[in-house]
């Protein structure tokens, strides 16, 4: 027989594990939802309408960024194992730059990316310049991690390999001597990717 | 095991005078701790390779969202000690945090914010960290309306209890937020399992920083909670006792 306090105790058990259940379900059933942007690779592994709005982050790919009139300008989105064309008409946040990671608001058009809206998404890497200088690192030092596939990889080895490839933490494994670049980095126009070499 | 200190911590008068003693020290540490982190962080510390001077937004956006998190946990631990044992200087901790906790999610919210749009581009987004941040805000409002909402503060603290303990799935929903999906927001820094992504001239006044602002909210937790215990507790013995020790002193009135 439970006295009042353990009936209290395994009621109040029951709830947390009930709703941890709840939200583990819940989010694994809609990942895709919660996905603030798509990849490259799931927009061309998947059919996209016309006129369907949607947001698509990567990297900037080197080399690839063209200036047309006015603020007109048209680059290369990456995820390291495929890339888009982007158009863009407006002013570009600061940070934009080739090798950077931004997070564009469009629509597709005949295979290009036209987007109205683009933002910077910075890495959380902190360094003084000299350093950066130092490690060679400045330009396209930014990895292909945080550019996760919503659809085309089933979500259990991409965590994974978000956590383990240690490749957000390529700057400091280059501050501790050991040379190379984690995969998936971006860097002199081609984009060492996860499995595939891609030209710019 | 021996739990005597324990039960002698949770009576309200030995709770009272043991936040008398220490909460200064909490305070005054706390203060010192964030005046160094600040002049580390706003003056010695290297501007960032790549957000230059914008990045030092990091010296208060991290410790407050740290602390927002974290004193959900305790006031979701003081909610279940609430509702299975009735001890009544967890209910005036539970409500004691929530104030100060919905004030430290409010201010990382507006310190994101100023960070996000000269470097993202935009004030707000509706990512998964943003949003779940936000959502932890709200909880906060509810567990403050809520209390206000009973006349007897014992029903409102077993309310408030319940309603922390449910909104506490969603502490680690913010945290992981990052790792699990994609979002604006990029991933942590320091807050994680293995070596921080910060080179140590930056990340000394963070720590400081944490610190120090980890201490002003047990400051702020003893005093509200010592508060709301000679509210609660008005009529007793001790109280009655305590002021009329307090009024043979000058200082008082």
């Amino acid at each position: 027989m439970m006295s009042k306090r353990q009936k209290r105790m395994a009621a109040v058990a029951a709830l947390v594990v009930g709703l941890a259940l709840t939200a583990v379900f819940g989010f694994t059933a809609f990942r895709k939802n919660m996905m603030y942007f798509y990849t490259p690779t799931d927009i061309l592994d998947h059919q996209v309408a016309d006129d369907a709005r949607l947001r698509l982050g990567g990297l900037v790919m080197v080399g690839s960024v063209k200036r047309g009139d006015g603020l007109q300008v048209d680059f290369t989105l990456s995820d390291c194992e495929k890339s888009l064309p982007v158009r863009y008409d407006g002013i570009l946040p600061d940070l934009f730059k080739e090798g950077q990671g931004i997070v564009a608001t469009g629509t597709m058009q005949n295979g290009v990316f036209v987007a109205d809206e683009v933002l910077a998404k910075h890495d959380e890497n902190y360094m003084p310049p000299e350093l950066a200088k130092s490690l060679k690192t400045a330009d396209g030092k930014h990895s292909c991690a945080p550019f996760k596939s919503a659809t085309g990889v089933s979500p259990a080895p991409r965590s994974q390999a978000v956590s383990s490839s240690s490749a957000p933490r390529s700057a400091l494994r280059a501050r501790e001597g050991t040379v190379g670049r984690a995969d998936g980095d971006v860097k002199g126009g081609v984009i060492v990717g996860r499995d595939a070499v891609v030209p710019s | 095991m021996n739990w005597t200190w324990f039960h002698r911590l949770a009576s309200p008068p030995s709770f009272f005078r043991f936040a008398e003693r220490f909460a200064p020290w909490f305070g005054g540490l706390g203060l010192l701790l964030l005046l160094v982190a600040w002049y580390g962080g706003l003056v010695l510390a290297p501007a960032d390779y790549q957000q230059k001077d914008a990045f030092r937004i990091i010296y208060v956006h991290v410790p407050a969202a740290a602390v927002s998190l974290s004193l959900y946990i305790a006031m979701a631990v003081c909610g279940a000690i609430t509702l299975i044992w009735r001890m009544k200087l967890a209910e005036c901790v539970l409500v004691a945090i929530a104030p100060v906790g919905a004030s430290f999610t409010a201010l990382a919210l507006l310190t994101g914010m100023l960070w996000g749009k000269p470097m993202w581009g935009a004030y707000w987004v509706w990512d998964a960290r943003l949003t779940a941040e936000l959502v932890l805000l709200f909880l906060y409002l509810g567990v403050v309306g809520l209390n206000g909402a009973f006349d007897d503060p014992r029903t409102a603290a077993r309310a408030c209890g319940l309603l922390a303990i449910v909104g506490a799935v969603n502490v680690p929903i913010v945290h992981y937020s990052v790792v699990w999906w994609n979002s604006l927001h990029q991933g942590s820094t320091i807050l994680k399992f293995g070596k921080p992504n910060i080179s140590a001239s930056m990340a000394w006044p963070l720590y400081a920083g944490l610190l120090g602002t980890y201490l002003w909210c047990g400051y702020a937790v003893l005093r509200r909670a010592q508060n709301e215990l000679l509210l609660r507790e008005r009529g007793t013995r001790w109280v009655r006792e305590m002021g009329t020790e307090l009024a043979g002193t000058a200082d008082v009135c």
